[in-house]
C-alpha cells in the first residue's frame, strides 16, 4: 500500500487486500431479513466493529425475528432475547453479573426505534442513569415494521404508516420524529451519536469509539427498511444517504450531553429528492395545499437541523457526506 | 441461639447467606424492609454483591434475569402491583426455564388501593410457570427462601417464595438464622448449564413456530411436576442440618380419624393451629406449602376419611369464586368419596382473622350446608342495599 501525498491518493493491491484478515462475521448470512433490509446490513457492520468479545441483549422487533427462527440462529456472538420493552435492563442486569465475575466482555443491547424511543424508554433511561458499561444500539427504521409497520415516536413527520395514514383530513403523522439522541445524551453519559447504515465507515468508526468507553454509550442507526418505507430493495444505501444530504437525519456526536462533533454535508440536497424516493411520502405530491404545506414543513425541519447543527460543509472535505464513503479502511483512495 | 428479628432483616440475613451475586429490586409496602435491610449489609460491607437500584419492578426482574444468563446468582423481590407490573417478565424468566429466587411479600392488589396483606397478587401470576411456596411463620420464610435456591438450580426453574405482608415481614420474633458454614454445606456454588459465554456462543430466547411451541410447554409443565420431589428432598436435607422440617408439599395436623378439615395457605396456619387447641375442635388442619407444583397427591392423601373440607384462602377470582377453592374442589373429586368442599375467602386487604374464625367458619357451614363460595367475613350493614 502507497500513498502518494501529491493527489492524496493510495495504491492498493487487490491480492494484497484478500490477504488480509476478514473483518469479524458475528451476524452470518441465511437469515430471514428482506432483501436490503438496512437494520440487517446495519447488525452486521456494528459485529464487524464489535469482536467476538461481546454478549447481546435484543429487544423483540424484525432484529430479533429474522435472525433467531429456532432451531436455527445467525448469531456467532452470545445472544438473548427476552421482550419488547426491557432490552435496556437485560444488558444492566449482564453486565452487573459479570462485573461481580470480574470479566471484561462487553455487554450490547439492540433494539428498534419502537423499543427505544417509546416502549423500552424508561429502561433504557435507568440503564444509561445507572451508569451501566453498556452500548444500547437503536437501529431506527422509523416504525414499528416488525408488526406490519405502525407509526413510532421515531417515524417522521407526515409519513404514512398503517396507524397513520394520509385521508381526507390527515397528512401521514401529525408529530414530529423525537429527538432521542438529546434526550439520551441529556443523561450526561460519555458518548452518544447518531449515524447511517449508508455511512459504514462512520459507523464502524463510531462503534469502536464506544466499544472503548467504560459506561454507557448510545448509536442510533438510520436504517432504511424498503418495506415499511416503500423503496426498492437495491435502494436502501442511497435513500439513506439522501436523508443524511437534505439534513432530515443529521450525524452528530455529542459527549457528557455537549456536541463534540458532526458530519458535514458537502451540498445539502433538496428535502424532495429524498421524499420523492419513497412511497411512505407519495400522499405529499399530490395537489393539495396541505400537501404543499407539509413539503415545506420538512424543508423547513431540515433546514432548521442544518443551523442547529452546523451541518454545512465547507467546500471539499474528505470526512463529509460526500469522501467519507471513499475512505477505506486507513487509508483514503480518492476524496 | 436465636434472636429477635423482624421477618423482613430475617430474611436479608437468609438471603446474603445465599451469596447471590446481584441483587435488584424495587421498593412496595411491605417487601421494602427486605431490600432496605439488603442494602445496608451491602453497604456494611456485610454481602458482597451488585445491587442494582432500579427505575421499575419491570427492570428488576429484567435485571436479575440477564444477570442469571450472564451467569450470576440472583435475587429480587417485590409484592402487589410490583408483581403485576412484573408480570409480563415473570412468564419469560419461568418459560425460558432459569433459575432465580424472589420474594413475594404479599399484598392486595388496587383498586380499591390497599397495602394490606392478602395473597391477590402471586395468585395473578400462578399460571406464569414459576414454583410458588407459601410460609407460615418467618422461620420457615428464612429456611425456605434457602432451599428455594437449591430446588431452583437443581429443577432450572425460577422459585417465588410467599411471604405474607405485615403479618409476617414486619414482625418481631425471635429467629435462627443459620450459619455460613451451614448454608455453603447446603448450598454448593452453582454453574447455569445455558450461561452466555463468548468463548461459547448460544442464542436464547428466539421465536418459535407451532411444531414447538407445545413441547416447550410440555417441559415445562413436566419441569414443574418433578419439582415436587426437589421441593421434598430441600426440605428434607435441610431439616438434617438445622432440626427444621416443613413437611414438605403440605404440612398436615389435628386428629387421624377427624371427618371436617381446613385447608388454607401462609400465615393464617397458625391462627388456625392456635385456635384449634384452645378450642379443642375435632378438625384437620391442612397448609399448603407448594402451591405450584399442586401438590395433587399429597393432597389427597392428606384428605382421605374427611366428610368436609373448609377451604380458606387470602384471594379470589372474581365472578368465579375461589382460586385455591376451585383447584382443591377439583383434585379431590378424583377421590371414590370426595368431601363436601366449602370455599371461602378471608382476610382481604389485611382484615384480621382472629382466632374466633375457626368456630366460626365450623358454625356456618352447619348453617349453610352445600354453601359453595363466600367471601367470609363481609359485614354487611356497611354495603348498600343492593349489593347485600
Ligand atoms: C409489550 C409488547 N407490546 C407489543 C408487542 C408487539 N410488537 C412486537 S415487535 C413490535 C414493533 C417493533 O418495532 P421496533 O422496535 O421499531 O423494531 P422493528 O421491528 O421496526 O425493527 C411490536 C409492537 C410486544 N412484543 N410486546
Ligand atoms: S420489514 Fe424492514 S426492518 Fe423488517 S426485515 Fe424487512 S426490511 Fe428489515
Amino acid at each position: 500500500m502507497k500513498r502518494d501525498e501529491a493527489s492524496n491518493s493510495i495504491a492498493i493491491k487487490v491480492a494484497e487486500l484478500r490477504r488480509r484478515p476478514h473483518r469479524f462475521q458475528g451476524l452470518a448470512s441465511g437469515h430471514r431479513a428482506c432483501l436490503g433490509c438496512g437494520e440487517a446490513l446495519a447488525a452486521r457492520l456494528v459485529m464487524e466493529a464489535a469482536g467476538p468479545d461481546v454478549m447481546i441483549a435484543n429487544a423483540t422487533g424484525c432484529l430479533e425475528i429474522f435472525t433467531t427462527p429456532w432451531p436455527e440462529s445467525a448469531w456467532r456472538v452470545p445472544w438473548m432475547h427476552s421482550l419488547f420493552e426491557n432490552a435496556g435492563a437485560i444488558a444492566a442486569g449482564m453486565e452487573a453479573a459479570l462485573k461481580a465475575q470480574g470479566k471484561t466482555t462487553k455487554v450490547l443491547s439492540f433494539a428498534g426505534d419502537g423499543g427505544t424511543f417509546d416502549i423500552g424508554f424508561q429502561s433504557l433511561s435507568g440503564m444509561m442513569e445507572r451508569g451501566h458499561n453498556v452500548l444500547y444500539v437503536c437501529y431506527d427504521n422509523e416504525a414499528y415494521m416488525n408488526t406490519g409497520i405502525q407509526r413510532s415516536s421515531s417515524t417522521p413527520h407526515a409519513a404514512m404508516t398503517t396507524t397513520s395514514p394520509p385521508g381526507a383530513e390527515r397528512m401521514g403523522k401529525r408529530h414530529l420524529k423525537k429527538d432521542i439522541v438529546s434526550i439520551v445524551a441529556a443523561h450526561h453519559i460519555p458518548y452518544a451519536a447518531t449515524t447511517s447504515v449508508a455511512f459504514p465507515t462512520d459507523l464502524r468508526k463510531k462503534v469502536r469509539r464506544a466499544m472503548e468507553i467504560e459506561g454507557p454509550t448510545f448509536l442510533q442507526i438510520h436504517s432504511p427498511c424498503p418495506l415499511g418505507w416503500g423503496t426498492e430493495g437495491e435502494e436502501s444505501i442511497a435513500v439513506g444517504r439522501l436523508a443524511v444530504e437534505t439534513g432530515l437525519f443529521p450525524i452528530i456526536e455529542l459527549e457528557r450531553g455537549q456536541l463534540t462533533g458532526v458530519l458535514p454535508i458537502r451540498e445539502p440536497k433538496p428535502v424532495i429528492d429524498y421524499l420523492k424516493a419513497q412511497g411512505r411520502f407519495r400522499h405529499l405530491f399530490q395537489d393539495h395545499y396541505k400537501a404543499r404545506e407539509e413539503l415545506e414543513h420538512l424543508q423547513a425541519l431540515a433546514d432548521h437541523n442544518i443551523a442547529t447543527f452546523g451541518l454545512a460543509g465547507q467546500g471539499v472535505d474528505r470526512h463529509d457526506s460526500s469522501g467519507i464513503n471513499r475512505v477505506q479502511r486507513e487509508g483514503v483512495r480518492s476524496a | 441461639m436465636p434472636q429477635a428479628l423482624e421477618g423482613s432483616q430475617a430474611l436479608a440475613y437468609a438471603v446474603a447467606l445465599c451469596r447471590p451475586q446481584v441483587v435488584s429490586a424495587y421498593p412496595i409496602t411491605p417487601q421494602t424492609h427486605i431490600v432496605e435491610n439488603i442494602s445496608k449489609l451491602v453497604a456494611d460491607g456485610k454481602f458482597q454483591c451488585e445491587f442494582v437500584s432500579v427505575e421499575s419492578e419491570f427492570s428488576a426482574a429484567s435485571v436479575a434475569f440477564g444477570a442469571v444468563m450472564a451467569g450470576s446468582r440472583a435475587y429480587t423481590a417485590s409484592a402487589s402491583q410490583g408483581i403485576l407490573l412484573m408480570a409480563e417478565v415473570l412468564y419469560n424468566i419461568a418459560g425460558t426455564r432459569v433459575p432465580l429466587v424472589m420474594t413475594c411479600a404479599n399484598r392486595a392488589v388496587s383498586a380499591p388501593l390497599s397495602i394490606w396483606n392478602d395473597q391477590q397478587d402471586s395468585m395473578a401470576v400462578r399460571d406464569a410457570g414459576w414454583i410458588q411456596l407459601y410460609c407460615a411463620d418467618n422461620q420457615e420464610a428464612v429456611d425456605t427462601t434457602i432451599q428455594a435456591y437449591l430446588i431452583s438450580e437443581r429443577c432450572e426453574l425460577p422459585v417465588m417464595v410467599c411471604v405474607d405482608g405485615f403479618t409476617l415481614t414486619h414482625t418481631l420474633e425471635p429467629l435462627e438464622i443459620p450459619s455460613q458454614e451451614q448454608v455453603d454445606g447446603f448450598l454448593p456454588p452453582y454453574h447455569f448449564a445455558r450461561t452466555l459465554d463468548p468463548a461459547r456462543p448460544i442464542s436464547s430466547g428466539t421465536l418459535v413456530s407451532p411444531d414447538h411451541f407445545s413441547e416447550a410447554r410440555h417441559s415445562h409443565h413436566q419441569a414443574l411436576l418433578k419439582a415436587a420431589a426437589e421441593i421434598i428432598a430441600a426440605d428434607d436435607a435441610w431439616a438434617a442440618l438445622s432440626g427444621r422440617h416443613y413437611g414438605g408439599l403440605l404440612q398436615q395436623e389435628g386428629p387421624e380419624d377427624a371427618t371436617i378439615g381446613v385447608l388454607t395457605m401462609g400465615s393464617i396456619f397458625g391462627t388456625l393451629a392456635e385456635a384449634r387447641e384452645e378450642g379443642n375442635h375435632a378438625v384437620r388442619l391442612i397448609r399448603l406449602r407448594a402451591f405450584r407444583p399442586f401438590p395433587v397427591d399429597a393432597l389427597q392423601a392428606a384428605a382421605a376419611g374427611l366428610k368436609k373440607l373448609v377451604v380458606l384462602e387470602r384471594a379470589l377470582s372474581p365472578g368465579g369464586g375461589g382460586i385455591l377453592g376451585s383447584e382443591v374442589r377439583a383434585a379431590l373429586s378424583e377421590l371414590e368419596q370426595p368431601p363436601a368442599i366449602y370455599s371461602y375467602a378471608v382476610g382481604l386487604g389485611g382484615r384480621d382473622v382472629p382466632l374466633s374464625l375457626l368456630g366460626a367458619v365450623l358454625e356456618r357451614i352447619e348453617e349453610r350446608p352445600g354453601e359453595r363460595f363466600a367471601i367470609f367475613d363481609v359485614e354487611v350493614e356497611k354495603l348498600p342495599h343492593e349489593d347485600r
